[in-house]
């Protein structure tokens, strides 16, 4: 029987996927899926304590809801932001974008 | 049971879609698994009762960010370099993994206090009356366009030709 503990095992799974992702990758659109794919992994773990401790007030996906609209913001300004890069020094490479390193 | 079932085989693909994309080295590729992944999210949400969740996910995951994102991969023909890691990538492994014990540690050892009572059927009028009700959470339903204006007149003003 599938409990909350196997869905908020399954999503520090995908938390740490995104995690490792996130530090480890150069290319910044790499890097942006993985913060994606922690949202996601959040918005798991919040519905399903929604469904399994308060099933009737239903908060967990009202804050999964508003998690999605900050992700939507958050994509369309870092995409932004990555093509903005791009024009300028011709690459996304993180490593090498160190412009406000002194 | 059906609901265990699907949830096993949502669970394999989602997790076996979020490490293709964290380890392909093709960023096309990588972007596609990150589109099965939301679609397996999706599927998560519908095994909890989240039914609208679920078809929100859909259409601003899988219709619009993922759109988003393979558009950010065209523009900036950064395909070719794949996509390397950096010299944190142990580090990064052993932090990761030290998260992912830690976080199973405790959630295994918390004693949940789970409700016996059955989840709402259709979730789309209590979210609507939650969202837009008395006392529900219409100020930050009230905010968050205020958000999307800023993002949208943000990347207008990033991306802008000079």
């Amino acid at each position: 029987m599938v409990g909350l503990e196997h869905y908020l095992i399954l999503a520090a799974v995908l938390f740490a996927i995104g995690l490792y992702g996130a530090l480890a990758k150069r290319n910044a659109i790499i890097i942006l899926m993985s913060i994606e794919l922690m949202l996601n992994a959040v918005n798991i773990a919040m519905v399903a304590f929604s469904r399994y401790i308060v099933p009737l007030q239903l908060t967990g996906q009202i804050f999964a809801i508003f998690v999605m609209v900050v992700a939507a913001a958050e994509v369309a300004v870092g995409l932004a932001i990555i093509i903005a890069i791009y024009r300028h020094h011709k690459t996304i490479d993180a490593t090498k974008i160190d412009l406000m390193k002194w | 049971m059906g609901l265990d079932v699907a949830f096993w085989i949502l669970a394999v693909v989602g997790v076996t879609a979020a490490l293709a994309v964290v380890l392909l080295g093709d960023v096309f590729r990588a972007a596609l698994s990150l589109v099965l992944c939301f679609l397996a999210v999706a599927g998560i949400y519908l095994t909890l009762n989240a039914d609208f969740l679920a078809v929100v996910q859909i259409l601003v995951y899988v219709g619009a960010i993922s759109v988003l994102i393979i558009l950010a991969i065209m523009l900036t023909r950064e395909v070719q370099r794949g996509s390397p890691s950096n010299r944190l990538r142990i580090p990064a492994l052993f932090v990761a993994a030290l998260f992912l014990v830690v976080v199973i540690y405790a959630l295994l050892n918390t004693n949940w206090q789970i409700s016996s009572v059955p989840p709402l059927e259709p979730t789309t009028p209590a979210i609507a009356g939650l969202l837009f009700g008395e006392g529900g959470f219409i100020l930050p339903v009230e905010i968050a366009p205020i958000l999307l204006l800023a993002a949208i007149i943000g990347a207008i003003v990033l991306v802008r030709e000079k």
